[in-house]
């Protein structure tokens, strides 16, 4: 392998830059993923059948505490990669698992919601609407929820290894991962919920 | 005992018990095969475990021969039921259930894999790479395909196979209309290889953008390479809204949800749309490729470089744009509004320019050309007038009112025939000669070549222009018999012959295989049996491991043209070590569990399901810690290699 040293650890070998363009090109795709959830979900919102609306179901506070916990954690998983590349891994160390502990409560804060509307007669079964609003969400957070075993993972290898070019790529990839799960739950949180409780 | 039912027929018939008995013996003879010739572990590491972009084609290239007999018995059987009026060979369960299986079987697991069989094969080689970006990727790309097609494949021994036709229209392919697990195989099978597709994708984006050969700009790249370029765009923005559609259509009919139900809020016209948004930019997954090797042979065996690289270039990116902006157009009678469907005729209408364009510029770079009639330029030469047919016909089906005509009758099976066969088929097949000596270092056969063209070519005008008639006066596609009184019965033989002559094309074909694998002589080809132009031809027949040797200096367009006429160094300075991927078991093993966790999806058997899931979970996350940096291969056996082909080729 040969390392490039003018270029940050993440970038520094050929297979490094693969990886990285390669990744950004998979979020192209995941962004159709998603675009394409939206659209069918913008479809079926009003389609609800004998089953409640959006406006009937929706609570703010769940949800702003969402938001709250997963734009946080990518404002830290922003600290933990300039502390990469800093060189300072145990700064590194300690954001990205901050970065986790906010995933795993919005993870959290996602299940009590959806167990509510279960409650409250939405089940996955129970409209057009309700089936498109579970999976779109649900989705969104099987997304994080494999990133939380994905950065426990490259938690692990970094303290093992150390901030070798190939784990500094790992955690680099895993960053954008993340950013793009919080640009995702943006959308949701305007189109859905802001949209659905008017 | 009630739990083995679920695997139960449901509508048996003599020919699946056969076909059981069929698929006993040959696993059974391939099992007795490998182990009395101790070919397991040549299996396993040569094969099975490989990474080396070249092997994965050649192994999309068996899987995609391999389909399309299965697809071609499906295409056989169904003219043979509709060949006299009132037949009774099949009945209509079954009929249905055949050209559900036909229509997936070609599209997905035989014109896509043998797409992916020669831009693996050879847009590394053109590009003068050494693999793909991500060859491990690759690797589960082409496993997670062959466990999705073998899983859709073992749906008509176990379980019954899908007959909600081959777009699996919602509300017909809800539980309540199409009760059995075949379409639980169709959305699972489906959904598996199309992950694997789309890895795909991605590797041959990064790959093309990235791993070019020093002096390669875009603009200097070999056309089939620019397709492949297009084509993975296209793959990466269509193929997730498959993923999409098809998880919906599993949960509608596992978990009782409401997406395409006639109930409660869902919409059946969503499945529709999210088909064809997918589904019509496929279309051009396949035809661009053909297009892009269309645009390598005939400049070959015209000895002129291609005309309008430039147009050609373009009017592909046009194209690939635009298949995202016509999808309506396949269920124009569905129920939109006039100025819906007004839109789409017109887009439609448009796609013909760009598609014209490439016509024209494969016209012209013949003109004046010195033509050989190979095998490769025979395909190419039969596709041009064909295929103008086959758009032709196109454009009258863009015409939305027009269309309430054509819609759903024989005249759209002839037309997407027409334009699939000549284009994306020939191309395979012309391609698949092409680079025959390429991939294993020596001829087919051209004479019974010859002789499986005019077969295939008379074959298919035979069985396709009847539809056009029959379309034309109405009689209804996907409808398993019809009375004596329609009088369309003389048509239909006459498709049924045409359907014969191309099945003995298709033994012909295999014929060449083994008559050229036995016969062939292994030591004159050299390498460069077609006089070519592009890159691919500049390393050695067959290609050694690690592709080039010294890493190629282009310089233009055609650079291996002119290093052999025009004194252009193709291969400056000296052998240095080769970095190359390990080998590994791991794609292999995934996507074994893939096949496990998708039988378990598809019967509906939780407790396998979850233990699937868990088992794919593990294989990530061992590939995570894995730690794997390759290996090199030392300048002592390069220079092995090279002398045992001659050394490095100096083309002057």
């Amino acid at each position: 392998m040969e390392i490039d040293h003018s270029q940050p650890l993440e970038y520094s070998t050929e297979q490094n830059r693969l990886n990285i363009l390669g990744f950004w090109i998979f979020l192209g795709a995941e962004i159709m993923l998603f675009a394409t959830l939206f659209a069918s979900y913008f479809t079926l919102v009003d389609r609800t059948g004998n089953g409640p609306t959006g406006a009937e179901i929706f609570e703010i506070t769940p949800v702003l505490a969402e938001t709250f916990l997963l734009l946080t954690s990518s404002f830290v998983i922003g600290l933990g990669i300039h502390a990469m590349r800093l060189g300072n891994k145990k700064a590194m160390l300690t954001f990205f698992i901050i970065t986790l502990l906010l995933g795993l409560g919005f993870l959290g804060f996602e299940i009590t919601e959806f167990i509510t509307y279960y409650r409250e007669g939405a089940t996955l079964q129970t409209s057009g609407f309700t089936s498109m609003l579970f999976t779109t969400l649900g989705t969104h957070g099987a997304h994080v929820t494999l990133g939380l075993f994905w950065g426990l993972f490259i938690i692990l290898q970094v303290k093992k290894r150390g901030l070798t070019p190939e784990t500094a790529n790992k955690s680099f990839i895993f960053s954008l991962y993340w950013h793009f799960l919080d640009i995702v739950w943006i959308f949701i949180f305007t189109f859905i919920y802001m949209k659905g409780m008017t | 005992m009630g739990f083995f039912s679920r695997f139960l027929i449901p509508n048996p018939s003599p020919v699946i018990y056969s076909s059981m008995v069929a698929i006993g013996v040959t696993v059974l003879l391939i099992i007795f095969g490998l182990t009395h010739f101790k070919k397991w572990f040549y299996l396993w590491s040569g094969w099975l475990t490989t990474v080396d972009h070249k092997r994965i084609g050649i192994m999309y290239l068996i899987s995609a021969l391999l389909m399309l007999f299965r697809g071609g018995v499906d295409a056989v059987m169904m003219r043979a039921q509709l060949a006299v009026p009132d037949n009774k060979l099949l009945d209509s369960q079954h009929y249905n259930e055949i050209f559900s299986t036909h229509g997936v079987v070609m599209i997905l697991f035989m014109a896509m894999p043998y797409i992916m069989a020669l831009m693996n094969f050879v847009v590394p080689l053109q590009i003068g790479a050494r693999d793909v970006a991500f060859p491990r990727l690759n690797a589960i790309s082409f496993w997670l395909f062959f466990m999705g097609a073998m899983l859709f494949n073992i749906s008509f021994v176990i379980g019954g196979s899908p007959d909600a036709g081959w777009s699996s229209y919602f509300p017909l392919a809800g539980n309540e209309f199409s009760p059995h697990v075949g379409t639980n195989y169709y959305m699972i099978g489906i959904q598996i290889a199309g992950i694997g597709t789309l890895m795909t994708g991605i590797n041959f984006l990064t790959t093309i953008l990235k791993m070019r050969a020093p002096g390669m700009t875009l603009m200097k790249m070999p056309m089939f390479t620019w397709s492949a370029l297009v084509t993975s765009i296209i793959i990466i923005f269509a193929f997730p809204v498959l993923t999409v559609a098809l998880i919906m259509g599993t949960m509608d009919r596992l978990f009782a949800t409401k997406f395409f139900t006639m109930t409660d809020g869902g919409m059946d016209m969503l499945w529709a749309n999210l088909f064809w948004v997918w589904g019509h930019p496929e279309v051009y997954i396949l035809i661009l490729p053909a297009f892009g090797l269309f645009s390598e042979i005939i400049p070959t065996f015209s000895r002129r470089n291609l005309y309008g690289y430039r147009s050609m270039v373009a009017s592909m990116v046009f194209i690939s744009i635009y298949s995202f902006f016509v999808w309506t157009h396949h269920f124009f009678t569905m129920g939109q509004a006039a100025y819906v469907n007004s839109i789409f005729s017109i887009t439609t209408m448009v796609i013909a320019i760009p598609t014209g364009i490439k016509i024209f510029n494969w016209l012209f770079t013949m003109w004046k050309g010195r033509i050989r009639f190979t095998v490769p330029m025979l395909y190419s030469i039969g596709f041009i007038p064909l295929f103008t047919i086959g758009g032709v016909t196109g454009v009258m089906l863009a015409m939305s009112a027009a269309d309430y005509q054509y819609h759903n009758t024989m005249f759209l099976v002839a037309h997407f025939h027409n334009v699939i066969i000549p284009g994306v088929v020939f191309a395979v097949l012309g391609a698949g000669t092409y680079y025959w000596p390429k991939m294993f270092g020596f001829m087919l056969n051209e004479r019974i070549g010859k002789w499986a063209f005019w077969f295939l070519t008379i074959g298919f005008c035979l069985a396709f222009f009847p539809m056009y008639i029959t379309g034309l006066d109405g009689q209804a596609r996907r409808i398993y018999t019809y009375s004596e009184s329609s009088g369309f019965g003389p048509l239909n033989m006459i498709s049924f012959i045409g359907a014969a002559l191309m099945a003995i094309s298709f033994v012909l074909i295999v014929y060449t295989i083994y008559y050229s694998i036995r016969h062939a002589p292994r030591d004159v080809v050299g390498d460069d049996p077609w006089d070519a132009r592009s890159l691919e031809w500049a390393t050695h027949n067959p290609v050694p491991e690690y592709n080039f040797a010294i890493i190629p200096q282009v310089n233009s367009r055609e650079t291996f043209w002119d290093a052999k006429y025009k004194g252009h160094e193709l291969f400056k300075g000296d052998y240095e070590k080769i970095h190359m991927p390990n080998n590994s078991g791991g794609p292999f093993i995934m996507s074994c569990i893939f096949f496990v966790f998708g039988f378990a999806l598809v019967f509906s058997i939780w407790f396998l399901a979850i233990i699937g899931l868990i088992g794919i979970f593990v294989c990530m996350a061992h590939r995570s810690f894995e730690i794997d940096h390759g290996h090199y291969i030392s300048v002592e056996e390069i220079k092995a290699t090279e002398a045992k082909f001659g050394g490095v080729n100096k083309w002057k």
